[in-house]
């Protein structure tokens, strides 16, 4: 490690760690919002449902470079916009967050939904007061598992030009110097510990109803 | 009241689950549905609220049919309990019960407070309030999910099998309960069970719906013991329905009270021979209450809490030719130990005593509760 050479790159570094965790967080809250009503709506359609978990599945096979690459032509952006890898991101959250909302509302017990029906609840106030509450334990799990896979697909972002923590694996690359790489990679690993680690805490403080082993 | 008027209920493929019921539950008493599965007796319950909706026929809920009513308003009206008592797992148990008070419109604190109010109502101490529904037991469980039916105040209560997912010795605890709080309360309660026992034990009026959904009988559990419309009722109400049926015979009045000779715990054998009626001798504590046999014939020293035969049950007083007859035999001396309200001793009867009051009432063409 080359110690004087990180001291010079500081304001860089924290530049791209800052752009990391902006390119990494927002797809996954714009992810969530939207995953909401459209794993609901799997989750009534019925015989399609198997149908159209496969097919947001297949989203999350799509290479991600050629996401970066190809959504400049359908969004009509500029090829370096990072609104390009927001969207992207989005993309493979939404892929991990439609099943994981759907499977959060189908663990909810039968008993707890007919009781909720029974004593008047209607349809929009038992989805916010009773099933996503419930939901809350698996939505939380996939929520982790979404986190941390973004800060590592952000990353390849560097490719095309977006400034993040990747953009220290090509500059180790180019310059053949193994300080940047090093950085890189230990600050990728704190921030993805950082993020599972804040959505196990607020997971933790939704579900204080459920029993703790 | 709830009406049923000429109800069907037939399903897509045919099946009919409930054939033209045609029944009335009267306010402030409890109607039972009972029958084999396959009878349609929770469908028929969950016509009511709409959870199902009938094919044919109507119900009237104090004259007004139900199917033209707002969904969501029906069901605030009706108090419903079901069998694993379905309580919200992210709530405590008071946010639990306070739920329906919400639903109807009662704010936030007023609705806590009643919750707060109904817990201890249905026998639950106020430390369990802020407790989750996984830290209870079955039977805890199941009194929240009546308190929480019960914090709308509802007119009418729905109950499908609510006591029947807990142990026989809880569910006797919860059914002695039940009643109690109903005589408070007089709601009008529909509820559906497979025990025929419980539906005599609980129901002011008894319906019993044979399989394919058409009601067989419905009358009083003394009627249905009494007097079966057809084998199918006799066949349900069981083999045993002439013992069963001195459930509903009165004992105070045609039953002679004898005293029974008793001792302390610590009593020498020799000195409980002198007072002793036989070989068997009625142990009592200071206050009274009886705590068992002992066999003078087997024991010599003083009478010891291991030496006690515990098989006998206690009769109360104002109890039942039932009661009475098990407490005489179950009693180890033959002579049924009789308590009053707070289990002090009365008295004793003999079996053969017993016997004589079941032939005189018999005679007299029962008479007793109604």
């Amino acid at each position: 490690m080359n110690f004087d050479w990180l001291a010079g790159e500081v304001d860089d570094i924290g530049n791209f760690f800052a752009w990391h965790v902006a390119l990494s967080v927002i797809p996954v809250l714009v992810a969530l919002v939207l995953a909401v009503p459209i794993g609901w709506l799997v989750k009534q359609s019925g015989f399609l449902r198997p149908a159209l978990l496969g097919t947001v599945g297949l989203l999350y096979t799509i290479p991600s470079l050629a996401l970066f690459v190809l959504l400049p032509l359908v969004l009509g952006t500029q090829i370096l916009d990072p609104l390009n890898v927001v969207v992207a991101l989005t993309v493979y959250t939404l892929a991990l967050l439609v099943r994981t909302v759907c499977d959060g509302l189908e663990a909810v017990s039968s008993d707890v939904l007919q009781a909720a029906n029974a004593m008047g609840y209607r349809r929009i106030a038992r989805f916010f007061r009773v099933e996503l509450p419930l939901a809350v334990p698996v939505i939380g799990a996939g929520l982790r598992v979404a986190v941390v896979s973004n800060v590592s697909i952000v990353s390849i972002a560097a490719l095309i030009g977006t400034p993040q923590l990747g953009s220290l694996f090509t500059e180790g690359l180019e310059l053949h110097f193994l300080t940047p790489i090093f950085t890189g990679i230990i600050l990728c690993v704190a921030l993805a510990v950082l993020l599972d680690s804040l959505v196990l805490i607020i997971t933790r403080q939704l579900t204080g109803w459920q029993p703790r082993t | 009241m709830i009406v049923f008027k000429n109800v069907t209920k037939r399903y897509d493929n045919g099946t009919i689950a409930v054939d033209d019921l045609s029944l009335e539950a009267p306010k402030g008493r409890i109607t039972i549905f009972v029958g084999p599965s396959g009878c349609g007796k929770t469908t028929s319950l969950r016509m009511i609220n709409r959870l199902i909706a009938p094919t044919s026929g109507s119900i009237l809920l104090d004259g007004q049919p139900t199917e033209a009513m707002n969904l969501a308003q029906l069901r605030r009206k009706i108090g419903y309990v079901i069998q694993h008592a379905g309580l919200f797992p992210h709530l405590n148990v008071v946010q639990n019960i306070a739920t329906t008070a919400r639903l109807k419109g009662i704010a936030k604190k007023q609705a806590l407070l009643i919750a707060s109010e109904l817990l201890e109502r249905v026998g639950l101490d106020l430390s369990f309030g802020n407790r989750y529904p996984w830290q209870l037991s079955g039977g805890q469980q199941q009194r929240v999910g009546v308190a929480r039916a019960l914090a709308s105040d509802p007119e009418f209560m729905l109950m499908d099998e609510p006591f029947s997912a807990v142990d026989p010795v809880v569910r006797h605890q919860l059914q002695e309960e039940f009643l109690r709080l109903q005589r408070d309360i007089g709601k009008t309660i529909i509820m559906v069970t497979h025990d025929i026992d419980e539906a005599l034990k609980l129901g002011d009026q008894v319906a019993v719906l044979r399989t394919g959904g058409v009601l067989a009988q419905v009358a009083s559990p003394k009627e249905l013991l009494s007097n079966p419309a057809d084998s199918f009722v006799a066949d349900f109400v069981g083999r045993d329905r002439g013992y069963r049926y001195l459930s509903f015979v009165d004992a105070a009045s045609s039953l002679a009270v004898m005293i029974e000779p008793v001792v302390a715990l610590g009593t020498e054998a020799a000195a409980a021979r002198i007072v002793a009626k036989d070989q068997w001798i009625l142990v009592v504590n200071a206050a009274a209450q009886p705590l068992g046999w002992v066999d003078l014939d087997r024991q010599s020293g003083p009478l010891r809490e291991s030496d006690l035969n515990l098989s006998g049950t206690l009769a109360s007083q104002d109890h039942s030719l039932r009661q009475v007859l098990d407490a005489a035999l179950s009693a180890p001396s033959g002579r049924g130990v009789i308590v009053d309200a707070g289990r002090v001793l009365a008295g004793s009867v003999r079996l053969s005593d017993v016997v004589a009051a079941i032939q005189s009432a018999k005679a007299a063409g029962w008479g007793g509760r109604p």
